[in-house]
């Protein structure tokens, strides 16, 4: 099995260190992962804005990254969903299907493909778990409060088997955090109370960490944390995951 | 003006964003409760998602049965092409049978068709007689939310309306005293009214008979008393048979208020004796919608208002943001049909994050619709220079890995080197209120090709 390593343009400028933790756990559980170098960005940036067809270069350039692998693997549920919901907008060739068929979130890639649970991993902190919408209601990596349909989460899953974890109940487990790309920006006021309600329900369920599929929403909630001075600590669900403490 | 610029001045009063947040939630959770009872309500949504889809693609057939059943009732059926024309058919209705006096149940129709006004103007009084369009009709606003209309307006906001309008006496706010006292005046409405106006929420092909759904029995009473009935439907009210009225109660009142179904589903079949019934058939831009593929679904919406309540932006921004009749999620897909350059902002007002879609009863991918209005506005509409060439930018240096490489570094040092009164000066609206990560020295790139690199030399 050949794995095609995908790392997100911001974490890869902002946020190596997730990129390192998905790298060294695949690597632990003994996959054969090639990161190809010179890759970029999936295109959605651009296509959530609206644009598209700025995408196009971007889209084109991940496939023929990722063309080889069997299967790609990303720390990110919004950018694999982005992949398989939106490459629409360039022709359908053969390669195109197979990487849209073939990419993961990593949670997902290592419960369902991998096959495994337990990844020897400890960490005795109280864990607040942020269910990102693209991977939650996009990819279903895990049920839905909206929807009538028997519970699961695998990020959960994977979670409860990490020595040390206790995961803690939050009131309302998967609202949106308020990142959604520009929306951040573009609806500043709206997006940094959603974030803050966010944090205050983690806050109040005693939670010491908050962790995601997806760094775009941790990077979000993390700058409300610091800038507010507020007793929480952020880390990524690789980072987890990859810890031996 | 904006959603943003409008939700933003809502959010001033962060207090009051909490409190109509939690009212919604609770509707909202409400609903969560009583369908988690429905076995096989998952079912009932794909079923009711097929029903509409099938009477979509075959409306022509089902409105001229209806039309055709309902005449045979004895009811008089108008056609109107637009709201100007519904107005119109409305009045003479009115002038033709002298009433000076309507009650009006509430209708999300006319109140697109901006009917109160238009009849107002020829000094027909208008009462709308659901108390929450009551209180909204006082302050003289439009609905905020259209299954919860006055749901931005808390209990001394009303004690004082009712004050000012109906000569209440001060309450503090006292639920009970102020719906009594509201249920006097409305009483005295409807035995004055000459006409009755409906709106209508299933119209039953097979039979011409319809249903209107509400909670305070306020259709039946106008209805029974006055001696003329106009009800007023979109085109997309039709469902075939009777037999599938069952599926849309069952959807829609859990969907609305997590009830198991509506306090009145009122039937109306033909008029009592005496009486008059007339039934107006509106499009107003529906077969325009009807025709763009990527958007017809938003027709199938039976207006239970859940997508409003489960929608975190709306529950933070409040109806009156969005500036359209039909606010939050679906009004974000529809208002753009109707006007894409007034509308611009409303399919912007989300995260994509799909609750809308999971949440709503006939399955309307919301989420899906809102990102394809969003391809669409940025093309057909003037959009700021700033937002276009940035984008254009971004794409070319995703394109071209050295590029990505060059611009990563240069942020990346300005993170970690610049001090924060630049980095988070008036042009970066993240830093107002959110701190920016610090600028790791190495990016992943860097270092795994290093660590590539010392593999080799080892
Ligand atoms: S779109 Fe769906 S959830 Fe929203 S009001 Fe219409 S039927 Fe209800």
């Amino acid at each position: 099995m050949k794995v095609g390593l995908f790392i997100p343009c911001y974490i890869n400028q902002l946020y190596p260190q997730v990129g390192k933790a998905t790298l060294e756990l695949l690597e632990k559980l003994n996959v054969e992962v090639v990161y190809p170098s010179g890759q970029t960005c999936c295109g959605q940036p651009m296509a959530n804005s609206g644009y598209e067809s700025e995408s196009i270069g971007a889209c084109n350039h991940f496939v023929n990254n990722f063309k080889e692998f069997d299967y790609i693997v990303t720390p990110s549920g919004s950018c694999a969903y982005h992949v398989k919901k939106h490459y629409d907008i360039i022709p359908q060739t053969d390669d195109v299907t197979k990487v849209r068929n073939n990419v993961y979130e990593l949670c997902d890639f290592i419960l369902n493909v991998l096959k495994i649970k337990d990844l020897g991993a400890s960490f005795p902190h109280k864990v607040g778990v942020h269910k990102s919408c693209h991977g939650l209601r996009g990819l279903r990596l895990g049920s839905c409060s909206e929807r009538v349909t028997p519970e699961y989460s695998y990020i959960e899953e994977l979670l409860k088997e990490v020595r040390g974890v206790e995961l803690m109940p939050v009131k309302r487990g998967d609202e949106c955090c308020g990142f959604g790309g520009t929306f951040a920006v573009t609806e500043e006021a709206i997006s940094v109370k959603m974030g803050k309600d966010k944090i205050k329900d983690h806050l109040e369920s005693g939670v010491e960490v908050i962790t995601a599929t997806d760094t775009s929403c941790l990077m979000h909630l993390e700058g409300l944390v610091t800038r507010n001075k507020q007793p929480l600590k952020i880390l990524h669900i690789a980072e987890i995951l990859n810890s031996n403490i | 003006m904006s959603h943003a610029k409008l939700a933003s001045i809502f959010n001033k009063d962060e207090k009051k964003v909490d409190w109509h947040d939690k009212a919604l939630w609770f509707v909202r959770h409400k609903r969560d409760k009583t369908v988690h009872h429905v076995k096989g309500w998952e079912d009932l949504r794909d079923l009711g998602h097929g029903i509409k889809a099938h009477m979509l693609s075959n409306l022509d057939t089902y409105l001229e049965d209806f039309e055709a059943n309902a005449k045979k009732n004895g009811v008089e059926v108008h056609w109107a092409a637009d709201a100007q024309e519904h107005n119109q058919i409305v009045h003479k209705i009115l002038k033709d049978n002298n009433a000076k006096k309507v009650v009006k149940s509430k209708s999300m129709l006319t109140e697109e068709c901006h009917l109160n006004p238009f009849l107002e103007a020829d000094d027909i009084e208008v009462v709308d007689t659901d108390l929450g369009e009551r209180i909204v009709q006082l302050a003289k606003e439009p609905p905020s939310h259209i299954v919860l209309p006055a749901i931005h307006k808390n209990k001394h906001e009303v004690d004082e309306l009712f004050q000012e309008h109906l000569g209440t006496k001060p309450c503090d706010g006292d639920p009970q005293y102020l719906t009594g006292e509201a249920r006097k005046h409305l009483r005295q409405k409807f035995i004055e009214a000459d006409a009755a106006i409906t709106g209508v929420n299933f119209a039953i092909a097979e039979t011409g008979g319809f249903v209107v759904c509400t909670n305070e029995g306020n259709a039946d009473m106008g209805v029974h008393l006055a001696p003329v009935h106009i009800a007023c439907m979109g085109v997309e009210k039709i469902i075939p048979k009777q037999e599938h009225l069952g599926v849309f109660l069952r959807l829609l009142a859990r969907s609305a208020t997590g009830q198991p179904v509506t306090t009145y589903s009122s039937h109306f079949k033909k008029p009592r004796e005496g009486k008059k019934m007339h039934i107006v058939i509106v499009d107003n831009g529906r077969s325009e919608q009807l025709s763009r593929p990527d958007f017809r679904a938003s027709l199938h919406c039976i207006r239970c208002g859940a997508c409003m309540n489960t929608c975190p932006i709306y529950r933070r921004s409040g109806g009156h943001s969005y500036d359209a009749t039909i606010p939050g999620p679906i009004g974000s897909i529809l208002s753009p049909g109707k006007d894409l350059t007034k509308h611009s902002t409303l399919p912007f007002a989300s995260t994509l994050c799909g609750s809308c879609s999971d949440v709503c009863p006939v399955k309307i991918d919301i989420h899906a619709q809102l990102y394809k209005w969003r391809q669409i506005i940025t093309k057909n509409t003037p959009q700021p220079f700033v937002k276009k060439k940035s984008m254009q930018i971004m794409g070319s240096i995703f394109a071209k890995p050295k590029k990505f490489e060059k611009v990563g570094k240069i942020a990346r040092w300005s993170l970690r080197n610049l001090p924060k009164s630049v980095i988070n000066s008036k042009p970066n609206t993240w830093g107002k209120t959110r701190d920016l990560p610090t600028g790791p020295k190495q990016s992943f790139d860097d270092w795994y090709n290093e660590r590539q690199q010392n593999k080799k030399n080892d």
